[in-house]
C-alpha cells in the first residue's frame, strides 16, 4: 500500500510543482518507489521541471479514459530507477478528471509504489479538490505573504472536511506546512512575515523552510529537481524536508540571517 | 529621529501589520467555515417571521454561533427601526 501525499496551496505560483518534483526525487533517492502525478490538467509543467517533457506519450487523462494502460503512461526517470512520472494532459480541461477515475488510478499505483506524490493545481476547483481527496498526507506550500497564508488556511479547512478520510470518518489527513521563498533578510528588515508568525497563524506542523534562491530557477531551466543541487541552500533545505517527512528530527536551517564577513560585504560574496 | 529612521520604523511595522490583519481575518474565516449549514436558511426564515410583525430590513438581522469547550451559543441580533414599530396586519400578502 502506498502513501498518497498531496502538494497543495490554494494560491498559485508559490512553489508546489518545484516542491513536488524535489520531494518525489528525494523519496526515490532514499530508496522508496515513488510516482509523481501532475494534476494540473491543461497547464502541465511537472514534466518540464522533471526534464522529461519530450518523453510524454500518454497522460493521466488517457489512463482515466482507458485509452492507455498505466504502465504505458508512466515515464521512468533517467536519474533514479525508483521514480516515475505521470504527466497531465495538455489539451483537455479539468473536468476530464473524475473522482472515480482518479481513485482507480491511485489504487492501481498503490500496488506497486511506496509513495504517490500529487502535484495539485492552484485554486479550489476540480483538479485541486481531486488531488487532495484521496490524500493520506498533505503538504501545504505557503509563501510568507498575506494572501498565501490566508489561502493556506482555507486549504487546511478543505483538507479537514472534504477528503475521503473526512467523509469516511477515518483518521484525518496529516497536514504539514512548507514555507517557501523565505528571505531571512527581509524578515530581519520587518518586511516579511517570519516563520514563527506564519506558524502562529496556521498552527500546522512545520516540515521545513525553503529559502528564496536563484538556484531554483536555474534548476528548473535545466529540468533538474532542485534537491539534486546540493550546493544550493534550497536543495539542501529540500533534502531536510524529505528526511523530516520520513521521521528524522532535524533543526531548521536557512532561517537566520547569514552573517557576512566584511570582506564578503565589500566584494558582494 | 532622522528622516531615515522614520522610514525605517514604518517599514519595520509592515510584517507586524500583516500578521495582525491575518490573525483577525483567519479567525473570522474559520468561524464562518464552522457555521452549521442550516444557518443561512434559518436566518432567512427568522427574518420572515419578524417581518410579519415589524418592518425590519434585510440587513437588520445578524446571526452568529459561538462554540467553546462546553457550550454552543446561538446569538441572534435584530435591529429594530428607529421610530415606533407599526404593527403590520398578519395574514395578508
Ligand atoms: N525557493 C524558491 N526560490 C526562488 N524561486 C522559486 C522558489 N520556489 C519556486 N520558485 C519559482 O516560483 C515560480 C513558481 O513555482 P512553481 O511552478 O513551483 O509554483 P506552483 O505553485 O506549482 O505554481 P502553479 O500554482 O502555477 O502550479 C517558478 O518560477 C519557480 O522557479
Ligand atoms: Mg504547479
Amino acid at each position: 500500500m502506498a502513501r498518497t501525499i498531496v502538494i497543495t496551496s490554494g494560491k498559485g505560483g508559490v512553489g508546489k510543482t518545484t516542491t513536488a518534483a524535489s520531494i518525489a526525487m528525494g523519496l526515490a533517492q532514499k530508496g522508496h518507489r515513488t510516482a509523481v502525478i501532475d494534476f494540473d490538467v491543461g497547464l502541465r509543467n511537472l514534466d518540464l521541471l522533471m526534464g522529461c517533457e519530450r518523453r510524454v506519450v500518454y497522460d493521466f487523462v488517457n489512463v482515466i479514459n482507458g485509452e492507455a494502460k498505466i504502465n504505458q503512461a508512466l515515464i521512468r526517470d533517467k536519474r533514479s530507477e525508483n521514480l516515475f512520472i505521470l504527466p497531465a494532459s495538455q489539451t483537455r480541461d479539468k473536468d476530464s478528471l473524475t473522482q472515480d477515475g482518479v481513485g482507480r488510478v491511485l489504487e492501481d499505483l498503490s500496488k506497486n509504489f511506496d509513495y504517490i506524490v500529487c502535484d495539485s493545481p492552484a485554486g479550489i476547483e476540480r483538479g485541486a479538490t481531486l488531488a487532495m481527496y484521496y490524500a493520506d498526507d498533505a503538504i501545504v506550500v505557503t509563501n510568507p505573504e498575506i494572501s498565501s497564508v490566508r489561502d493556506s488556511d482555507r486549504m487546511l479547512g478543505i483538507l479537514a472536511s472534504k477528503s475521503r478520510r473526512a467523509e469516511e470518518n477515518d483518521e484525518p489527513i496529516r497536514e504539514y506546512l512548507l514555507l517557501s521563498r523565505y528571505s531571512p533578510k527581509r524578515v530581519h528588515n520587518g518586511d516579511m512575515l517570519s516563520v514563527d508568525d506564519v506558524q502562529e497563524i496556521l498552527s500546522t506542523n512545520l516540515l521545513g523552510v525553503i529559502p528564496e534562491s536563484q538556484s531554483v530557477l536555474n534548476a528548473s531551466n535545466a529540468g533538474t529537481p532542485i534537491i539534486m543541487d546540493q550546493s544550493s541552500d534550497a536543495g539542501q533545505a529540500y533534502l531536510d524536508v524529505v528526511s523530516r517527512y520520513l521521521g528524522d528530527d532535524l533543526p531548521q536551517r536557512f532561517i537566520e540571517l547569514k552573517k557576512r564577513s566584511l570582506f564578503g560585504r565589500l566584494f558582494g560574496g | 529621529m532622522s528622516l531615515l529612521d522614520y522610514f525605517r520604523v514604518s517599514r519595520r511595522n509592515s510584517a507586524a501589520i500583516a500578521k495582525e490583519r491575518l490573525q483577525i481575518l483567519v479567525a473570522h474565516e474559520r468561524a464562518e467555515r464552522n457555521r452549521p449549514s442550516y444557518l443561512p436558511m434559518m436566518q432567512k426564515e427568522l427574518l420572515e417571521v419578524v417581518q410579519k410583525y415589524v418592518d425590519v430590513d434585510q440587513n437588520a438581522i445578524t446571526i452568529n454561533v459561538e462554540k467553546d469547550d462546553r457550550h454552543e451559543i446561538l446569538e441572534l441580533n435584530i435591529l429594530l427601526p428607529e421610530d415606533q414599530p407599526q404593527p403590520r396586519k398578519v395574514g395578508r400578502g
